[in-house]
């Protein structure tokens, strides 16, 4: 495994597990990971975190699903995906062809049984070392509300799902609420072994000539570029309330962005939106890391989680 | 699939609202293709089919429909600009032996180079190609050159008074296999009138290279992305 990058260090560690960089390209961004080792060798990245899964096969919405922003872009493709067996029988086996190293599973749902019995459905996957429990999520019986936007309703879900899984759970959080360290809190109560954040904040365009929404169901998920600031504060805020590792994410684009997320308390870094507008984002990410750290002075990419806190 | 650097060598205006986009430096690409071209001032990059293509020349034919073709037409010769060619699946051009090419609008773009491709190996197509009116009728010399072209447009100023699909159900067209790309409407009229064919779809896109699932359509076949398992479907297979 190739870990050092000429005389500097970019390992970093979650749960147990190393990555040889902090790299991780975010879930829904990059497939099942295989569609990216048509545009690069894929073995580089620290981690992977898939798409979406659910319990059964989901198509998503109809068309259109996305809208162009100035500075990033909206989404809503409504956790398309095979569901969990196909994803562990098929997906997974697909991608351990092109990548040696283990992966994050995203699990989404519409209740607490679909959520616990997605989870329990990765319990036997050893290419999966963590899961990442996405609680943006409308929760159907609670009125169509994101899970995620009550400290009460993650503590038990998180608990559920911690009960259901023999891998460590990671809680990604939901941008759209008021005091998100609350909810960090509430699923550090639960159990949680880290945090991911943030999720997609709400967003909507309308068309011009038409006067109605772009996107079928009106509103999506805004990504990219231009909520970078939105995130590093969110990151920052959670890294503070709570004592579990962090992965920071949202509109990460550069290697001076990683290094951003990284002072402001994150152990790893997911890139999103970025891949989509270039295939190469992660890998030009990854390439730039270790110039980038001798320009800051940064030999052990670890000591500077958090560095911002001290300040 | 490619990330390239292409560099602009015409821009040309063909209609009131259509114009020919040249490029140098692009890599093969298959009829029925297509690329996304990165504008400066624009997150997202827009796709247009290949509409031509030969050593290293690559054509798009565009229509103005919003800012970010608005702002391709002030783009000059020697503009360099990022795009992701070769993507998508292509037309299976060994399907036919008298090809048919049925296009509305914009959508005859893709068929320019599918027809110049069968013309390459000695077949000559038929042509039908429907407009609005006389003054949106682009490539018919073009077309006409390398294949039997009938121009349809909706008002009658010029050729044919109706539509593509309108034309094929009125006269004994002779083709075993059929190509297509235009409207959803006119794709629709036609796959309800004939199966033997493949038509090329559009849909708004994240990312042109099967990452987001952002152009995942439902087929008789299960759900598919427009940019990777098509554009090009089998007519049998869409849902329109
Ligand atoms: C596979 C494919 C091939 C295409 N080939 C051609 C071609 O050869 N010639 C041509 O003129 N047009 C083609 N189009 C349509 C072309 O992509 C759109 O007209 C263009 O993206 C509009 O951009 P805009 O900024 O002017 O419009 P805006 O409405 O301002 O664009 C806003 C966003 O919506 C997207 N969008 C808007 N209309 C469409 C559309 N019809 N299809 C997909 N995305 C859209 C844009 O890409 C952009 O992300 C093709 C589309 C696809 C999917
Ligand atoms: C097209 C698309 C699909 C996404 N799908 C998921 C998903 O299935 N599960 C999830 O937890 N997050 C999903 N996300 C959110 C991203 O993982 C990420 O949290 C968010 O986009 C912010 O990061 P970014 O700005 O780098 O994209 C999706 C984002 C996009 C753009
Ligand atoms: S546009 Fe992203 S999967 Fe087709």
């Amino acid at each position: 495994m190739n870990t050092f990058c000429g005389n500097k260090d970019t390992r970093t560690e979650l749960f147990g597990y190393t990555l040889k960089n902090p790299v991780i390209p975010a879930s829904g961004t990059f497939g099942f990971g295989y569609e990216f080792a048509d545009w690069y060798d894929i073995d580089i990245l620290g981690s992977i975190s898939l798409k979406g899964t659910t319990l059964e096969a989901r198509y998503g919405n109809p068309l259109p699903r996305i809208a162009d922003c100035p500075a990033g872009l909206i989404n809503a493709i409504g956790l398309e995906n095979p569901g969990v067996e196909k994803v562990v029988s098929r997906e997974l086996v697909k991608l351990d062809k092109v990548y040696k190293g283990k992966v994050i599973a995203n699990v989404g749902g519409h209740s607490f049984e679909e959520y616990t019995r997605t989870a329990a459905g990765f319990n036997r996957a050893d290419k999966v070392f963590a899961l990442e429990l996405n609680i943006s999520c409308p929760n159907v019986k609670g009125g169509g509300l994101a899970f995620g936007t009550d400290p009460k309703v993650v503590e038990e879900l998180v608990a559920a799902v911690k009960e259901a899984s023999v891998k460590p759970v990671i809680v990604k959080l939901s941008p759209n609420v008021t005091d998100i360290a609350a909810l960090a809190k509430a699923a550090e109560r639960g159990g949680a072994d880290g945090i991911s954040l943030i999720n997609t904040l709400l967003g909507m365009r309308i068309d011009l000539r038409t006067a109605r929404p772009i996107i079928s169901v009106k509103r999506g998920g805004y990504s990219g570029k231009g909520v970078f600031p939105v995130a590093v504060n969110m990151v920052y805020a959670v890294s503070e309330a709570v004592a579990l590792p962090v992965i920071g994410m949202g509109g990460v684009s550069s290697a001076r962005d990683v290094v951003e997320m990284m002072y402001a308390g994150a152990s790893a870094v997911m890139v999103g939106t970025a891949n989509l507008v270039d295939p190469y984002a992660c890998k030009n990410i990854i390439e730039e890391l270790p110039a980038l750290m001798e320009e800051l002075g940064i030999d052990k990419l670890t000591d500077i989680i958090g560095r911002a806190h001290n300040a | 699939m490619k990330k390239e650097t292409l560099k602009i060598t015409a821009n040309e205006r063909l209609t009131h609202d259509a114009f020919a986009m040249t490029f140098e430096g692009c890599s093969r690409v298959k009829p029925g293709s297509f690329v996304e071209l990165s504008l400066d001032g624009f997150f997202l990059a827009r796709p247009f089919g290949a509409g031509d293509y030969s050593d290293g020349k690559l054509t798009v034919f565009y229509r103005v429909v919003g800012e970010g073709t608005e702002a391709m037409t002030s783009l000059k010769a020697g503009k360099e600009i990022s795009a992701l060619t070769g993507l998508g699946n292509g037309f299976r051009t060994e399907r036919a032996k008298r090809p048919l090419l049925v296009g509305g609008g914009l959508g005859v773009a893709p068929l320019y180079y599918l027809a110049e491709d069968f013309a390459s190996r000695g077949v000559r197509p038929t042509v039908v190609a429907g407009f609005r009116s006389a003054r949106d009728v682009i490539l018919r010399k073009e077309f006409a050159a390398i294949s039997d072209i009938v121009v349809t447009t909706d008002d009658g100023t010029e050729g044919y008074c109706g539509n593509a699909v309108s034309y094929l159900k009125n006269n004994s067209v002779e083709y075993d296999y059929y190509y297509a790309c235009g409207p959803t409407v006119m794709l629709k009229y036609l796959t309800e009138f004939d199966v033997k064919g493949e038509v090329s779809l559009e849909a708004r896109m994240g990312c042109g290279f099967g990452a987001c699932m952002g152009c995942s359509i439902m087929t008789r076949s299960g759900p598919k992305r427009v940019c990777k398992e098509g554009p090009v479907f089998d007519a049998a297979e869409v849902i329109l």
